[in-house]
């Protein structure tokens, strides 16, 4: 050991040193201009929004998807393209050139359907890109816990495909808004069309993805179907990305019950469907009533990948492309020409937040969050598919009507495997702020961020 | 068991690793790196690995479940700030105490076997506690959705020392200073240097000579007398209090603890963080964390966009066809590039980053390796 002349105590002096100067400055740099808000663009020529969706894992198919329709939207704002819904929108503030004059740019970022990456991936948009917007997720669990995130923080999140009931109820945040419809109204939409398609006696068994989306799907679906005099028998909890779900539904073929609701998404829903078919459990006959399939959340992407086994098969969905109003005629028109073929319904979601995001702003005459969230709050619109929309105050839920779809028979395309069986109104699947399922949360103050 | 007096070498190498450390925010910014979550990120795992390899690089017990110490540590220290008080230090040592008896229940029993068995031991009782985590504990761990703070938690202390509750969710706070941003990493920095410096006099003490014994041939050490069980379990039960701490870190720089942190694949990450940078040395594990957590974070973020833009300076034609070869392995690609990586340094470079080190040092610097190679303790 070579021995040197410096001390043990000088040694630990200059640590001591060293660690106060480096930490120093950024106490003092956080306060440096208190007034404003987190990352606002100030004099620069561009303005920042993050899109994070899922890239690799069982929801990758819809946040493919949700990328295409943001950069379509991001075009369509920096006034490139066709415009697609910007034609059709309507009240309209927007004039093709950026948001407030400010071209848009974007980064992306990947959730792996996970709560911690989709946090990591929001906050290194947030805190090194200087996004002003988080926007995406295809996950309840990941679109609750960024959205919380985004509070915390102080910016805008406007939520992607989510349709659990928590995420604008029991968890509902200030600075978070959804577009999107929710388990509630999927069941509220549900309950009629079931009713006269296979009538009031019909003995249900439930198999559930086990987090948040899924319980509270199946509360919803479970509350509807029980009012229209169904009995529920089992309910039953499956681990998200099981795979192979041939244990879970074995024992429904003995159970005496005839009808099967699966609160399934993405491959999972392909996996129980396809496997739920293959065991013949539709060609099966109980109590003398046909054994049938119930999938409360479809989209087009699932139906596509379950292939022949969605024939007949019920369900609701947020938006259709082949919906025949101005701006649906629009969005799929211009997501076409850019990509080759039709929008899903989480990028229809996410193409019209965006939207929404920068119309809000363009009427704010700032990105300041709360400035926001008040254009945003109340806020009434159509021409976006959806026909007349509102953005209640009280949850940030949207409210319009609800499609409910079935599987077609006879598919004339490969995306043409469903069709529109009924449009619900919104007022039969509006409910009040404090219904039971939405119960328990707190909107709380908007932040604007630590600027 | 340690040695009384700290060396000089001791004390200039943790000297030069808290420069190093504490200043992270300057020379990782022309790199992408230098803001505070990311920053967190690499002094969180870089203390995860550090504790890691001091089982695996000293005993050679290779573990696979070292996932589920950070995890029981994430939701001790939530737990913490839901009931008592959203200060950091309770929850920082409710995570460590916690992590510390789990990993004490099963290293008592996986301890028994050795090698491969041993492996597969720990990996079945972290995949068992993640598989818990998600279904009969949800009332604890909330499943899917992730542990959250929300505006109705007692927060015991806090409630008594304040008389009215804050409006909306409260930030974890380190006596008045908020724990988010670069304040967190600062904490989390300290805290890196103190586990380095643990770590260091744990390898150069009695104990850890023990330990590189058990590595080296552990059925000698037993016919020299030597019992080894009792070293074992206290080497098991001290990286799974590294684990825990990094799991208390976590929850400290973000209030949320998931499932998922619990899963084999982040066991599996600490793994190659260990071997990515050098198993056995002290530093190589925390340059192996921040690596992977540079991947993970900045290549996962480039898309087409971003590197039309990188290489614009080639003409149009090029460009494309650069972009077009390039853009498989960045974006939704980093897996394939950081699998690349990992192989690369495998087959190559079996010693990890450390080793590519002093080869570069031994060959452009002409120090005689023999004299050098020990100091750095590697």
């Amino acid at each position: 050991m070579k021995e040197t002349n410096i001390s043990r105590r000088s040694v630990l002096k200059g640590t001591a040193a060293l660690g106060m100067a480096s930490t120093a400055p950024m106490f003092f740099v956080r306060n440096a201009y208190a007034d404003g808000y987190l990352n606002d663009p100030g004099d620069a020529s561009s303005v920042t929004l993050g899109f994070n969706v899922p890239q690799t894992g069982a929801y990758a198919d819809e946040g493919a998807d949700e990328l295409r329709a943001y950069q379509l939207a991001v075009s369509h704002l920096n006034g490139e393209g066709d415009g697609g819904m910007m034609n059709t929108m309507q009240p309209l503030s927007l004039k093709g050139n950026g948001i407030l004059g400010k071209k848009v740019e974007y980064v992306t970022g990947d959730t792996q359907t996970k709560s911690d990456a989709a946090r990591a991936s929001a906050k290194r948009m947030i805190e090194k890109d200087g996004a002003v917007m988080i926007t995406g997720g295809s996950s309840s669990g990941v679109a609750i816990a960024v959205q919380g995130l985004c509070q915390e923080a102080g910016v805008i999140f406007m939520a992607g495909l989510t349709h659990s009931n928590d995420t604008t109820g029991k968890d509902k945040r200030r600075n978070g808004f959804r577009h999107f419809f929710n388990g509630y109204m999927s069941g509220a939409a549900l309950g009629p069309v079931l009713e006269k398609a296979y009538g009031t006696e019909r003995n249900a068994y439930h198999l559930t993805a086990d987090y948040t989306w899924g319980w509270t799907q199946e509360a919803s679906i479970k509350a509807s179907t029980e009012n229209i005099g169904w009995n529920t028998q089992t309910t039953v909890k499956t681990p998200v990305g099981a795979g192979d779900f041939s244990q879970y539904i074995t024992p429904v073929l003995n159970s005496g019950a005839d009808t099967l609701i699966l609160n399934h998404y993405g491959k999972d829903m392909i996996n129980s469907l396809t496997q739920a078919v293959q065991f013949g459990l539709r060609d099966k006959s109980v109590n003398g009533k046909d054994f049938v399939i119930i999938v409360p959340l479809y989209s087009r992407l699932m139906a596509q990948g379950a292939g022949e086994a969605v024939q007949g098969i019920f369900g609701s969905t947020n938006w259709h492309w082949s919906l025949q109003d101005e701006g649906s005629k629009a969005f799929v028109k211009s997501f076409g020409a850019a990509y080759g073929f039709p929008p899903s319904q989480a990028a229809h979601t996410c193409y019209v937040q965006t939207l929404l995001y920068a119309d809000a702003c363009e009427r704010a005459g700032t990105f300041m969050p709360c400035e926001v969230v008040n254009a945003l709050e109340g806020h009434k619109f159509d021409g976006m598919g959806n026909g007349p929309t509102e953005y209640r105050a009280e949850d940030h839920q949207c409210f319009k009507d609800v499609l409910v779809v079935q599987g077609k028979e006879n598919p004339s395309s490969q995306f043409d495997v469903l069709e529109v069986v009924e449009v619900t109104p919104r007022a039969q699947v509006e409910y009040a702020p404090d219904n039971e399922f939405f119960a328990g949360g707190d909107l709380g103050p908007c932040n604007n961020g630590a600027a | 068991m340690l040695p009384k007096k700290i060396t000089d070498s001791e004390l200039s190498i943790v000297l030069i690793f808290s420069a190093v450390v504490l200043t992270m925010p300057i020379w990782l910014a022309p790199i992408g790196a230098g803001y505070p979550d990311l920053l967190q990120k690499f002094a969180i795992f870089g203390l995860f690995a550090i504790g890691y390899n001091i089982l695996f690089g000293m005993t050679g017990y290779l573990s696979f479940g070292h996932a589920a110490f950070l995890g029981v540590g994430s939701y001790a220290a939530v737990w913490s700030f839901k009931l008592l008080t959203m200060n950091v230090l309770p929850a920082v040592v409710f995570g460590v105490l916690f992590s510390g008896l789990f990993a004490f229940l099963i290293g008592y029993v996986s301890l028994r076997r050795s090698g491969i068995y041993f492996s597969i031991l720990t990996l079945a009782f972290a995949q068992m506690s993640y598989n818990l985590a998600y279904s009969v504990l949800t009332p604890i761990t909330n499943g899917e959705t992730g542990l959250q703070l929300t505006n109705h938690d007692p927060r015991i202390i806090d409630t008594m020392l304040l008389d009215q509750a804050p409006e909306g969710l409260p930030s974890t706070v380190l006596f008045g200073v908020k724990m988010s941003g670069y304040p967190g990493f600062y904490f989390c920095a300290l805290i890196l240097i103190l586990g380095f410096f643990i770590a260091l006099r744990i390898s150069r003490s009695p104990f850890g000579l023990v330990l590189k014994g058990i590595k080296s041939n552990q059925t000698r050490m037993k016919f020299t007398g030597f019992n080894t069980r009792p070293y074992m379990i206290t080497a098991f039960v001290i990286s799974g209090m590294y684990a825990g701490l990094a799991g208390s870190l976590m929850a400290v720089t973000d209030p949320l603890a998931g499932a998922e942190r619990m899963q084999w694949t982040a066991s599996g990450e600490v793994v190659l963080m260990t071997i990515l940078g050098g198993v056995g040395t002290l530093i190589g594990p925390v340059l192996g964390a921040g690596l992977i957590k540079y991947f993970e974070n900045i290549f996962s973020a480039f898309n087409d966009k971003a590197l039309h833009e990188l290489f614009a300076f080639l003409p149009d034609g090029l460009e494309n066809f650069v972009v077009t070869v390039v853009s498989p392995f960045v974006g939704e690609g980093w897996h394939l590039t950081l699998g690349v990586l990992f192989m690369i340094i495998i087959i190559f470079l079996p010693g990890g980053i450390i080793q590519g080190m002093e080869k570069i040092n031994n060959r452009f610097f002409k120090r005689s390796s023999s004299a050098k190679s020990g100091s750095n303790e590697s």
